[in-house]
Order: structure tokens, then C-alpha cells, then sequence
């Protein structure tokens, strides 16, 4: 088995099982937990309806942080849509979900998705220049945050180095390479600070409802 | 004695002219990636080198790999070239059979003893010897036998280079390649299912030239043929930076010549030389023709998954394997919960 195969096979299959089950340990871990008493009288029934509106609203900044958060707030985007057109929309990589989902979607072109992960990786490595020259974020950050930083930005160096082709390593073993990193960002996934990809909905969602419950202004 | 005659002595008697012979050699150092200064010591070599001695073993092979070398389209100078090495032994090409056929193999080890090339088709199976036998010899007995007084040996076809189709999962026959059993001597692996004809002549005349093997990559693969992708080399390549694919083997995009990588192409992982050689004569190689490149170069290529799933497609089973990960999550939340819980219940009654 060379490293290709190993990273196709068991490195992949291990991943997505660890993926899974800690996603859905971390969900229901939370989930199932019992909700705190509440003793205020309710103002409003805050049911779903006040979760998806918290969910939408808070992708937002509030006016009165806008100006101040405009530049880390814009490079977050970037680095966001970036990583979702790279990882749902390349051609290669819907294939990849098609094998185990069954369906595809349309995909962009490759030199689209180039140029999108090229300003991912640059918007990435601006947030962490400013995590390191921001005397409060160095403060509050911790190992979860630059690992993740880490796992999340491997995959795609490695896999925009693929069709440059550099002349030190073969095509197979950069291929390799790139899909070892992804495994390695899929086991780090549920258990960092990178579960925000699937906890922030619960956590948005149950605090438009708690907040329209007590008929707080979201 | 009857003198020998020279290999250029030969191309002239059989009408080759001396352009087309130097054409030749301008081929070959060129696929050699050989500086054009190398065509005169080539011409050289070749028209002045004796016949050089080979012996061909068949192993457990399909006869496809003498098929392409023989087939190709004749006459070519380096068929002819082919033609001019001694061929002492080859149990498909040779009238002689039985005793005979082995008198002559013995006879040409023994006049060209530390000299000779043994180029070998076919896998080696060591579960048991008795599985493929060649007048009573069993194959691994025939190639120590063969290679003892060989000055190189050449694996030809990717059976004899990595075992391939009969050293398949599940290995019945217990299949090894030719280097897992020589390694007291240079061993250069030609691999491919068939390789291409003017691989196999061009590495023997980069062998007449220089009187030793040329430079190899990490499979013992002659970089000068197995130095890129075929991906790299394809000329539907532009599509595959577009993201047009076919999508099936008669849709439009198939039709329009569009990149086969959704149709389980394994041109981007493949070394080999189709995309520029080509086959029958330079008309066109596998991906022209509209099938994807199943990699038959690589080691192993039978047992790399599916060869009509697409490269990036992980090989692993998910559906009831995943559903069981599934249910482990859940159990392991579950009992985070309850503990959360026990936790909640014991800080309210504190508080």
C-alpha cells in the first residue's frame, strides 16, 4: 500500500468516523443537556422562528460595531466563502461527496476556484497576523486557536500546490499529502474551536429564543 | 569462423538508408531527453555493436507485451533494430521447442557469459513452483538459473515489474515482480499492459550506447519515458482546467473530446509515455480514443480501486460503517449529557 492508497483509503475512512461521531457526540452532548430554569414571565413564545432570525441577524455586525470591526470582519468573509467555494465547489471534491452522498451539484471552474483559495489562504494569514500583533487576541488565544488555524489552512496550501506541480515532490505523493491533511482537519474538526462550523447554529438558535422568551431586542 | 556481422551491417543489408538510420538515432536521443551531441556516439554505437545477446523468459503472462513489440507497425528502424540483438531465447517468437529450445538458452549463457540481457515478461508465482513451468523448470528456478551470468535484467510489462494482474488481490498463485528476486544485478523495470514498443527498443539502445542502464525513477522506471503524467502530457488537459468533463461515454461532453477524469481517469497518478509516443505508429493513445487512462503503469493498478471511479473518490466503504460511527457519537453524547446533567442538578441544589 503506498501513501496515496493509504491516505485514500484508511487514513480517509478513519477520519470520516471520527468526524461523525464526534459531531454527533458534541451535538448531543449539548443538546441533551437540561435546560436551565427559566423564572421570568414570558414575553413572547420564542420558538423557531426567533432561532433562525438570531441565526440570519448575527451574521451581521451591529451598527455600532461596523467600523471598528469592518477589517477582520471582511477578511473573515473572504476566508469563509472562500473555504466553502474550494471545498463544495470543485469539481474534484464534489465528486469525492458523490461517492458516498450519491448526488452532485455543479461545480466552478478550476481557475475560479484557484483565485477564491488564493484569497482564502491570504485572508487566513492576515486574521492570524492580527491574532499575534493584537495584544488582547494573543491574550485570549490558546492552543485550540492556532491549531485549527493550522489544520484549516494545510489542506489548502496543499492542495493549491497540487496544480503548480513544484518540481521537489511528485504529483501522487503532493495528492497524498493533501488528502492526509484534510483527514487530519477532519479528526481535529469536532473537538476545536473548528465545531463553530456546526455548533454556531445551535448556539445562535438558542439564544434567539431565550432572548425573544425574555423579550430582549435581537 | 564465421564473423559476427555488426548490427549496422545488418540495418544495410535489410535497406535501411542512412538517413532513416540517423533519424532513428535522433529519435531516441531525443525520448532520452540526450543532448543532440549524443546522436553520432549513438549511430555509432549501434552500427558498430555486435549483436548483442538476449534471452527472453515468458513467465505468467499474457503474451500481450511480445504482441505490442511485435506488432508494432513494421518496418521500422527500430523494429529492425529489434530484429539486430541476438533474441536467443523466446519461447513464443522461436521455432526450436523442448530440449532444443533450452539447448539454446543454455548455449547463448555460456558464449556470452557476463554479457548477455535477459528481459523478462510475466510474474514469478512462489506459492508454488509447480503453477507455471517451462519445460519442467519451474519460473523461479529458470531465472536464477538465466540471470547468474546476465549483465542486466529487463522486467517488461507491469507483471514482471510489480507483479500486476496475477499478483492481484487475492495473489492466488503468490506473484512476485522480477526485482524481489534479482538484486545482485541492475534490474530496470519497463512496466505498462503491454509497454510501449519504442520504450522497450530505445532503452536497449540507450544500452548498446552506453553499455548500462539509464537513469531510473523510485519504481526503476527509465525516467526518460516515466518522468511525467500522462495528465500532464494529455491534450484534453485545458478541459480539466475549465471543469468540462464527460460526464458518461456518449454525452455531448464525450463527444466534444471534453477531460475523462469523472470517468475514472488515472492519467493525473500515471508515469508513462502514451501521451507523446502514442501507439500503431503515433495515431493516438487510450485517452484519444476516448477511454480513460487506467494507469496500467503503476504499481498495483488492479487493486487501486474501480477503474471507472473518479480519482478523487475515497476508497472506503461509508454507508453502514459510518451509520455505526453515527450511533457511537450519539451513545457517548448521551452519556456526556447525563453526566452534564448530574452536574447541573448538584450545582442548583448548591446554589
Amino acid at each position: 500500500m503506498d501513501l496515496l492508497e493509504f491516505a485514500r483509503g484508511p487514513a480517509l475512512q478513519w477520519a470520516a468516523y471520527i468526524l461523525v461521531a464526534g459531531t454527533i457526540w458534541r451535538i448531543f452532548g449539548i443538546v441533551l443537556l437540561k435546560e436551565k430554569a427559566d423564572f421570568s414571565e414570558p414575553r413572547a413564545r420564542g420558538g423557531l422562528g426567533a432561532a433562525l432570525k438570531v441565526i440570519y441577524t448575527r451574521s451581521f455586525t451591529a451598527n455600532p460595531f461596523k467600523k471598528a470591526t469592518l477589517y477582520p470582519k471582511m477578511l473573515a468573509y473572504v476566508q469563509h466563502l472562500g473555504l466553502f467555494a474550494v471545498v463544495l465547489l470543485f469539481v474534484p471534491h464534489i465528486m469525492f461527496f458523490e461517492g458516498f452522498l450519491g448526488f452532485s451539484w455543479p461545480g466552478l471552474p478550476n481557475s475560479v476556484i484557484y483565485v477564491l483559495g488564493v484569497a482564502a489562504v491570504a485572508a487566513s494569514i492576515a486574521l492570524l497576523v492580527r491574532r499575534l500583533t493584537s495584544p488582547v487576541l494573543k491574550l485570549i488565544s490558546n492552543f485550540d486557536d492556532y491549531f485549527s488555524w493550522f489544520v484549516t489552512v494545510l489542506p489548502l496550501v496543499t492542495g493549491l500546490l497540487i496544480p503548480v506541480r513544484p518540481g521537489f515532490i511528485r504529483y501522487e505523493d503532493l495528492l497524498a499529502i493533501h488528502i492526509l491533511s484534510v483527514a487530519v482537519l477532519m479528526v481535529w474538526f469536532p473537538f476545536g474551536k473548528l465545531g463553530h462550523a456546526f455548533l454556531v447554529f445551535i448556539t445562535r438558535g438558542t439564544t434567539g429564543m431565550v432572548f425573544e422568551r425574555r423579550g430582549a431586542k435581537t | 569462423m564465421k564473423r559476427t556481422p555488426t548490427v549496422g551491417e545488418i540495418l544495410q543489408a535489410k535497406g535501411v538508408s542512412r538517413r532513416g538510420f540517423l533519424k532513428y538515432c535522433a529519435t531516441t536521443a531525443s525520448i532520452l531527453a540526450l543532448p543532440p551531441t549524443m546522436i553520432p556516439r549513438i549511430a555509432e554505437a549501434i552500427e558498430s555493436a555486435r549483436r548483442p545477446s538476449v534471452i527472453w523468459l515468458s513467465f505468467q503472462e499474457c503474451t500481450g507485451c511480445t504482441e505490442s513489440l511485435t506488432r508494432s507497425a513494421t518496418p521500422t528502424v527500430e523494429g529492425l533494430i529489434f530484429d539486430a540483438i541476438s533474441l536467443d531465447y523466446h519461447h513464443t517468437l522461436q521455432a526450436a521447442a523442448g530440449d532444443q529450445a533450452e539447448a539454446a538458452r543454455h548455449a547463448a549463457m555460456e558464449e556470452n557469459n557476463g554479457d548477455y540481457l535477459v528481459l523478462v515478461d510475466g510474474s514469478i508465482p512462489l506459492a508454488n513452483p509447480g503453477f507455471s513451468t517451462i519445460a519442467g523448470i519451474s519460473n523461479v528456478d529458470m531465472l536464477r538459473e538465466t540471470v547468474a551470468g546476465a549483465k542486466a535484467v529487463v522486467a517488461i510489462g507491469s507483471c514482471a515489474a510489480f507483479g500486476g494482474i496475477p499478483g492481484a488481490d487475492p495473489n492466488p498463485t503468490g506473484a512476485v515482480a522480477v526485482s524481489e528476486l534479482v538484486t545482485d544485478k541492475p534490474v530496470m523495470n519497463v512496466p505498462g499492459c503491454p509497454p510501449i514498443p519504442i520504450v522497450m527498443t530505445a532503452v536497449l539502445a540507450h544500452f548498446l550506447t552506453f553499455g548500462e542502464l539509464p537513469a531510473l525513477d523510485k519504481h526503476g522506471r527509465p525516467l526518460a519515458f516515466y518522468g511525467t503524467t500522462i495528465h500532464d502530457r494529455c491534450y484534453r488537459r485545458p478541459f480539466y482546467e475549465q471543469g468540462r468533463f464527460a460526464e458518461t461515454f456518449d454525452d455531448e461532453g464525450a463527444k466534444a473530446g471534453w477531460c475523462l477524469y469523472k470517468l475514472g481517469c488515472k492519467g493525473p497518478i500515471t508515469y508513462n509515455a502514451c501521451a507523446t509516443t502514442k501507439w500503431n505508429s503515433g495515431t493516438s493513445f487510450p485517452i484519444e480514443a476516448g477511454h480513460p487512462c487506467l494507469g496500467c503503469s503503476e504499481p498495483d493498478f488492479w487493486d487501486k480501486g474501480g477503474f471507472y471511479e473518479p480519482l478523487s473518490t475515497g476508497n472506503f466503504d461509508s454507508g453502514a460503517k459510518l451509520a455505526g460511527a453515527a450511533a457511537v457519537g450519539a451513545a457517548l453524547g448521551a452519556v456526556a449529557a447525563t453526566a452534564g446533567r448530574r452536574r447541573q442538578a448538584k450545582y442548583t441544589k448548591e446554589g
